[in-house]
């Protein structure tokens, strides 16, 4: 029935599970390739979201697994793409499934062979602070539900084979070269973080109870390390006054990155919002240069916090965070620049909200698709107004922050949108005729 | 295996790893649903929605017979689809089958009490079997999609979205109320962060659409009427002031755009000549007739980020005053421009740089909090002066100007709300259209098969604007492609005969599914019908079935849950 082109997503977070569901939804087979075990993203790792504070996973979970139970969406996880050919309308794709030392098949997700296995390592998905194991699967929700076997830290006990009542693990696995015929490309691989540890003034990696937004995330949610409880790693006390620091790293006129990230002065308003509603007796502070408050809904959420919570925003950035080495008490020292005034402020705990920054592996990327990316590895856009969503290379479009920051709904859109392109490429290539939307 | 026979229920109770195993005595609540009525088969599972888990059901099925399924574990929000098609594959109808939610409810909410959240689940187990006994299979309406579309709204956001559905090869109708297409592009000049010239795109944009055999353009038209639901819209249009056309229409995407702020009374708006609007400014630039200014101050937030009424940002404005700053610096080099702000909404990865730029080039911005906002005043030779607090100093400062621009933001359009009721769509709390859903469905509207996009959503660039009605050209065309669709199979169902006509339903249905007929009672449209509830919850006569949720269902349960059986 599906004689139409399928179409190859790179990526597995919210914009590539949106893409891909779009385009199974309207008959059109779906590749989406993800190079981590499980998909779902950095939306996966997020304990609620703005301004609406729905709990991620909740909303996402479903998605998840309506895109991987679609009879049109195929999921290639632990997968990477190698090698694209051709052109719009007749790419060959080479893409690499590694070994995962775990048949798909038969893994049930039961955990005997997480409770077995003697290796502790830290999870990458709680941003290190929690362990997993040698096999794992990186959290409850993961689709597939099925353990992978990181090889590296594996000492080769072969107790998990033992255990595993499936048979399901096969410590012999060889990566797997798969080929596949797409007629359009989209690219959804997301951001990662700036290294914090740049701003050395902040003390973060040298200072335990300097957290970054995303591991303090990881402490908020249920799923968390902590079981979402808010601990100090020094003493695993509960901080009683955190302050928040935006733009480090980004809006920085002194050779990091110049561009703003977009969504950290509302993550942080959601992350305030969450600490006050587990001790409502704690002293938040949120320090910004500007406060962005330019999406729906925004600003009014931004007034809850202020009012309705009592968070304090402060206009300053920080100069220095000192630490008091016997208590891991945080001072931190600022020029309030709306009067002018520089002060300090010793809390219990900081977060930083570093910038977001494309994937580093963008390069490798770009290279294999032939398609051009900007100063900062972002995915370029062909015409950053009116086609924002193509790429220099027809037939490959790209969508989420891979492209440039967006929020969540924003990155859900634009995949909708390259759902669209790849949809319309495809029609067209067969039809040979009509002009394009946006890219002529 | 017929419904109608004996009943012959299968439970399946889910651990969920430790998630409820870890609590709840699993095993024993298996012994306990044996005993229950009508069940004829029980077992635990590790994961019940694991591979394993699934053909076990469908194993369960086929071995004992059953004609009934419940599953006892997480919650249906995520997992019913899938034990439902479990049920389907091993040949049952789909709604034989019945969930308990023993983690969320249950184990999750009372991790500290193993021993009551182990009652708790038997008692969740027992409702689930009360209300399964009188489960009935249901059949899902199917409906023809109409491949064409209407745009409503032939801005840059509706024609992108016209041309994109026209090219995936679906017939596609723009009612644009304005004698030609073009939106606001038409009155901008250039379009940051690029400079490109508005109207030199925006006219190739014109003439794709114009010369596209699968778009019908109809300008100075306005939309009059819809009816019926998702891919069977009757749409009526008036052209001008007489004719009207009826049109057929599987999904509708509103592309409406937003309308400039006048700012009447603020700032000596309309009180001095030499007051105007960013958009004024952007249509004397344009025009080539802004006179050589000696200082211009821009201010921003004017009617916008407001305490209370406008509270929200517009989004657009600071990048609209630092690019008409660039072009005013441009045309007249020795002008000096100052942009008078709270917080700079120089977001994403091209703007802060603008900003930087504007700063090099000698644009001056300087803050001014909410609390104490400027002071316009006008002096005897025609001059301005705008009077700053400036929070670093504690002290006003005068900025003599011969040109002030109020950035003032986007508000809807004033027939927004005419719209909104002809479509049976909501709007949220500033008046622009509200979607489904804030985070995952930004363009869906909860009424199946009307999409939104653009600045009818809420202020928004062309850049931001175009990613957006490329989206709705996808969710726009998955109805028309697959060109049939299966609608929801629990719906209301009025008893005619108790029926009263009081119309409480017709106004209170969220999604015009309900309409008096001719005998004068009620009719629900079932395509249409989400299955709420509401009707049903207020009718007075207790005249409104839920399928799937009947009285004697609901009662059955709720007795369960008291330790009763239904009588």
């Amino acid at each position: 029935m599906l004689e139409k082109p399928a179409v190859l997503i790179i990526g597995g977070g919210i914009s590539g599970i949106q893409a891909s569901f779009d385009l199974a939804s309207r008959g059109i087979k779906a590749y989406l390739v993800e190079k981590s075990p499980s998909i779902g993203g950095r939306m996966a790792q997020l304990d609620k979201t703005f301004p609406t504070m729905d709990c991620s996973m909740c909303i996402l979970a479903p998605k998840m697994i309506d895109c991987s139970h679609h009879p049109n969406v195929e999921l290639l996880t632990y997968s990477e793409v190698k090698e694209v050919k051709g052109s719009a309308g007749n790419f060959t794709v080479k893409v690499i499934k590694k070994p995962r030392y775990v048949d798909l098949t038969k893994c049930t997700g039961c955990g005997m062979c997480v409770d077995n296995c003697p290796v502790e390592v830290p999870n990458e998905f709680d941003e290190g602070l929690g362990m997993r194991k040698a096999i794992y699967m990186p959290f409850p929700q993961a689709v597939p539900r099925a353990m992978t076997v990181d090889k590296e830290n594996c000492i080769e006990c072969g107790l998990c084979e033992k255990v595993c009542e499936a048979e399901a693990v096969d410590l012999d696995q060889e990566p797997e070269e798969i080929k596949l015929k797409v007629g359009a490309i989209i690219v959804a691989t997301g951001f990662e973080m700036f290294d914090a540890r740049r701003i050395s003034e902040y003390g973060y990696g040298r200072y335990q109870n300097v957290l970054t937004s995303l591991e303090f995330e990881r402490l908020l949610s249920a799923s968390g390390p902590t079981g979402g409880h808010i601990v100090r790693l020094t003493d695993g006390g509960v901080p009683r006054r955190i302050a928040f620091i935006q733009c480090v790293g980004s809006r920085s006129q002194r050779g990091e990155l110049p561009y703003c990230s977009s969504v950290c002065c509302t993550y942080a308003t959601k992350e305030a919002i969450l600490i006050k509603e587990h001790n409502p007796e704690s002293e938040v502070y949120i320090f910004y240069i500007d406060l962005k408050v330019f999406g729906k809904g925004f600003q009014e959420f931004v007034n809850r916090a202020k009012t309705e919570y009592g968070v304090e925003y402060i206009k300053g950035h920080p100069g220095k965070i000192e630490e008091n080495p016997k208590t891991g008490d945080l001072i931190i020292r600022y020029e309030n620049t709306i009067d002018g005034k520089v002060r300090e402020i010793t809390v219990d705990l900081v977060v930083l909200c570093p910038a977001l920054i494309p994937r580093r592996d963008n390069e490798r990327l770009a290279e294999t698709l032939k398609v051009e990316l900007d100063e900062y590895a972002f995915f370029k856009a062909k015409d950053p107004l009116f086609a924002p969503i193509n790429t220099n290379i027809s037939g490959v479009f790209m969508c989420g922050y891979c492209q440039g920051p967006k929020d969540i709904p924003e990155s859900v859109a634009q995949a909708s949108g390259a759902a669209a392109k790849a949809a319309e490429e495809i029609a067209l290539t067969s039809s040979k005729g009509g002009v394009d939307s946006g890219s002529k | 295996m017929e419904v109608n026979d004996e009943v012959r229920i299968g439970v399946f109770i889910c651990h969920c790893g430790i998630n409820i195993g870890g609590v709840v005595n699993v095993p024993e609540v298996v012994e306990y649903a044996k005993t229950l009525p009508g069940v004829v088969y029980a077992e635990d599972n590790l994961y019940t929605c694991s591979s394993v888990g699934i053909s076990k059901i469908k194993e369960g099925i086929v071995k004992h017979n059953l004609n009934r399924v419940i599953v006892a574990s997480c919650t249906p929000r995520t997992h019913e689809p899938l034990f439902r098609s479990a049920c389907e594959e091993a040949g049952l109808n789909k709604y034989v089958f019945e969930m308990a939610n023993i983690r969320d409810q249950c184990s999750w909410a009372h991790m500290h009490e193993p021993e009551k959240a182990t009652e708790k689940a038997k008692d969740l187990v027992r409702m689930a079997v009360a209300k399964a006994r009188l489960l009935k299979p249901q059949e899902e309406p199917e409906i023809d999609v109409t491949p064409s579309a209407l745009v409503i709204g032939g801005g840059i956001s509706g024609m992108t979205a016209a041309l994109c559905l026209a090219n995936q090869g679906f017939k596609v109708y723009i009612v644009e109320k304005e004698p030609e297409l073009g939106g606001m592009l038409r009155h901008l000049y250039k379009l940051y962060p690029t400079m490109q010239d508005a109207s030199e795109r925006l006219n190739q944009v014109v003439k794709a659409v114009e010369s596209n055999k699968d778009i019908d353009v109809l300008t100075s038209t306005v939309v009059k009427q819809v009816k019926g639901f998702i891919g069977n819209f009757k749409v009526t249009v008036e052209k001008g002031n007489s004719k009207t056309l009826n049109l057929d229409i599987g999904t509708i995407i509103v592309a409406t755009g937003a309308a400039n702020f006048e700012p009447i009374g603020m700032y000596g708006y309309k009180q001095y000549d030499n007051v105007i609007t960013q958009l004024q400014l952007e249509q004397l630039l344009k025009a080539g007739q802004l006179e050589k200014p000696e200082r211009v101050v821009m201010i921003q937030c004017v009617g916008a980020r407001e305490e209370k009424g406008r509270t929200y940002c517009s989004r657009i404005c600071c990048m609209t005053a630092i690019k008409n700053a660039m072009l005013i610096k441009e045309l007249y080099p020795e002008a000096e421009v100052c942009i008078v702000f709270r917080d700079l909404q120089t977001y994403g990865k091209e703007y802060e740089r603008c900003y930087l730029d504007a700063r090099s080039k000698f644009v001056q911005f300087i803050k001014y909090v909410q609390e104490k906002p400027p002071e316009v005043i006008s002096e005897p030779n025609g001059k301005l002066i705008v009077r700053i607090y400036d929070a670093l100093l504690d002290s006003e400062i005068e900025v003599p100007s011969d040109l002030v621009v109020l950035s003032t933001p986007l508000i809807p359009h004033e027939d927004t709300k005419e719209l909104s009721q002809i479509l049976k769509v909501s709007l949220g709390p500033h008046g622009f259209f509200f979607e489904a859903h804030v985070k995952l469905r930004p363009i869906d509207f909860a009424t199946d098969g009307i999409y939104v996009c653009g600045t009818a959503h809420s202020p928004k660039d062309t850049a931001e604007s175009v990613s957006q009605a490329f989206g709705v050209a996808s969710r726009a065309a998955i109805p028309m492609a697959v060109k049939r669709l299966r609608t929801e199979a629990i719906t209301a169902v009025v008893d005619e005969n108790l029926c009263s006509g009081c119309g409480t339903c017709v106004k209170l249905c969220p999604y015009g599914a309900i309409e008096k007929d001719e005998k004068g009672v009620a009719r629900v449209t079932e395509v249409v019908c989400k299955g709420c509830g509401v009707c049903a919850a207020s009718c007075p006569e207790r005249a409104i079935e839920m399928r799937h949720f009947t009285k004697e269902q609901v009662t059955a349960q709720a007795l369960a849950a008291l330790g009763r059986a239904i009588a």
